[in-house]
């Protein structure tokens, strides 16, 4: 027998009037596990934490959670909570009260909330004599902390997070990504995120859903999403890549208007399909200076060079659209904007999407 | 620029100082001054006594002042209660409904206090509206309302309405909404959410409320007179009475500082305790 998950939901629907924002979604999500839901904006992400925390009641389906249903519980009563995008601290409590907010709700005396709170505020790292501090003297970096620890004084089976992250700058968005990661290591909770950044997801998950129209495009590991995407709006999703379309004849060869293909290769799985599209990420992509062979080649105007640190990212005009290359400065290209230049690259570093059988 | 900006401000300000200072101050002033003039006098350039005072204690005044104090405090409270509802639907829920319902409550303001008060006296009277009607179709009658205090309490309530409702609508507007939903979403309770975070959040909006309908309710006199045919006298109504039936200006005056004290005192108290920039808009 399987293990039964933390939290289950079977054919989750949710529509708005006539607008479906949540189209039949199931997913299983394993006790302790940092699990994060990214989609563009109108993907139904946002909707779908708002009905697992209970701010919205579901159209048709079941969340379990343990086994048990708790669509219809109202949100005071789920063992859940949620780390709010604004945060949503108590602007007239202090930061130990805001902490014992929940602790208080249930009535626990004085003395052992306060414990509880200069626990948190330990586990935090935030100081402790940050307890009686306003709320309006905080920096955001320390609010975000202050709303962690309020969500883990409530002691929630499942924390939600939705996207606290997305309102801060880069270098406090980059240590807090870290932090959380590190949180839920130490805390040992389940962890559900949600985020339109696919960047902070890979940082900290254990496991992806990506999220399109109400549905579940791909769920996986990091590295599955990262390698395999399913499709090509994950493989897009998933940042800069080279996306190259082409045929396969009825006599098992390929035929495609962007790169010529080497004629002895064979792609793996694209058997069955009649088009795909191969995924090539920019840092595979070669310059073909002498006479090196690859499977792929193309050829494609310089139109950009951008310094990105320690590597450099070009711009190509080809037949196949925009494409990008990256290259570590010692492999730099000297050419000048406008020069035509081939690139190539091998069948290895591909991955195949089919798209039409 | 600095210097110049200074300059307008205080220019700009000039004509509303002067009209205030004329028509405000000078009026408190020779009230004051009266205050403390000897019984019965009509200058103030009489030897200063303190006899209108004495006589607010020893002639039963402050009477007068604890009924009005008492009723404005009720139908305060009163008003909180029942304007907490609506107040909530219009800054949270009716949308564009509120703008109706608004217009709809400020165009009771446009007829007279007197002439709505007496329209309640029309309906409320024995043979009057309800009791009339409840006689014809079922040969009962059944004693007026009319004349007692928890009517003066009801028509304190019904004029001043608008002065809780509306700031208390503003209030309610300045609390977040997911502050609300955060707090309920951490095991909070409907009536927890109502008592830890919406009432302190919407404090400013209430105080400033409950200010203006106290201090108005508190300085009334058509509302006792009207509907509670002096069953108790109002202080405003005994302050009427001293400056014309009575002739007395010095007892009307001492009883008018009196009441501005207190009210004064109150108010300053309550506007202390809540920062009002937030509820008029302006950055903090």
């Amino acid at each position: 027998m399987a293990e039964q998950p933390l939290l289950r939901l079977q054919g989750l629907v949710k529509k708005f009037g006539e607008f479906t924002a949540l189209n039949n979604v199931d997913l299983d999500i394993k006790e302790g596990e940092f699990f994060t839901i990214v989609g563009p904006s109108g993907s139904g992400k946002s909707t779908l934490i708002r009905l697992l925390v209970g701010m919205d009641d579901v159209s048709e389906g079941q969340i379990l959670l343990r086994g048990e249903r708790i669509d219809q519980t109202p949100a005071n009563l789920r063992p859940t909570c949620m780390v709010f995008q604004s945060l949503a601290l108590f602007p007239h409590m202090s930061v130990g009260q805001n902490i014992e907010f929940p602790l208080k709700i249930r009535n626990e005396n004085a003395s052992q909330r306060r414990k509880r709170a200069l626990e948190l505020l330990d586990l935090l790292r935030l100081p402790r004599n940050y307890y009686d501090k306003r709320i309006s003297q905080c920096s955001g970096g320390e609010r975000q902390r202050v709303a962690l620890a309020r969500a883990l004084a409530f002691d929630p089976e499942i924390l939600f997070f939705d996207e606290p992250l997305s309102a801060l700058d880069y270098r406090l968005r980059k240590t807090l990504e870290k932090e959380l990661k590190d949180l839920h290591a130490r805390t040992g909770k389940t962890f559900v995120y949600i985020t339109h950044s696919l960047e902070e997801a890979m940082v900290m998950s254990d496991r992806i859903a990506i999220m399109k129209e109400g549905k579940f495009e791909q769920v996986a590991k990091a590295d599955e999403i990262y390698a395999q995407p399913i499709s090509r709006f994950v493989a897009e999703f998933m940042g800069e890549v080279n996306l190259f379309e082409f045929k396969v004849k009825d006599n098992g060869t390929y035929e495609s208007d962007a790169i010529t293909i080497d004629r002895n290769i064979n792609i793996p799985g694209a058997k069955g399909f009649k088009t795909g599209i191969l995924m090539v990420r920019p840092e595979y992509m070669h310059f073909i200076k002498g006479k090196e062979t690859y499977n792929f080649t193309l050829s494609g105007k310089l139109h950009g060079e951008y310094a990105l640190g320690s590597r450099i990212q070009y711009e190509f005009e080809t037949v196949a659209g925009n494409i990008t290359v990256e290259k570590l400065r010692e492999d730099r290209l000297s050419a000048n904007l406008g020069d035509l230049i081939e690139l190539g690259f091998n069948l290895d570093i591909t991955h195949f999407i089919g798209e039409t059988k | 620029m600095n210097n110049l900006d200074r300059r307008l401000g205080f220019l700009s300000a000039l004509p509303i100082t002067i009209v205030l200072a004329v028509s405000f101050l000078a009026p408190l002033a020779v009230v004051a001054i009266f205050s403390i003039m000897p019984p019965k006098v009509f200058s103030i350039f009489n030897t200063p006594d303190f006899s209108a005072y004495s006589v607010f204690f020893t002639q039963g005044y402050y009477k007068s002042l604890l009924w009005s104090l008492f009723m404005a405090l009720i139908s305060t409270f009163i008003l909180v209660i029942i304007s907490w509802p609506l107040a909530y639907g219009m800054a949270k829920v009716f949308g564009r409904f509120t703008l109706v319902l608004t217009i709809a409550v400020v165009m009771s303001l446009f007829v007279s206090e007197n002439i709505r008060l007496f329209g309640w006296v029309l309906t409320l009277m024995k043979g009057g509206l309800i009791e009339g009607h409840w006689r014809y179709f079922t040969g009962t009658g059944f004693d007026s309302p009319l004349y007692g205090v928890p009517i003066i309490i009801f028509g304190l309530v019904y004029v001043y309405f608008p002065f809780m409702l509306f700031p208390l609508a503003q209030g309610i507007a300045m609390v977040p909404d997911d502050t609300r939903q955060a707090a309920f979403d951490l095991g909070a309770s409907r009536w927890q959410v109502l008592w830890q975070i919406e009432v302190p959040l919407a404090a400013p909006g209430i105080v400033v409320g409950s200010l203006l309908s106290f201090v108005l309710a508190a300085g009334a006199l058509a509302e006792s007179k009207i509907l509670g045919g002096q069953a108790v006298i109002a202080m405003a109504d005994d302050i009427e009475t001293a400056f014309t039936y009575g002739q007395n200006w010095p007892l009307g005056s001492a009883l008018s500082i009196i009441l501005i004290l207190i009210i004064g005192c109150l108010a300053i108290f309550g506007v202390g305790k809540v920062d009002l920039d937030s509820i008029m808009g302006r950055k903090r």
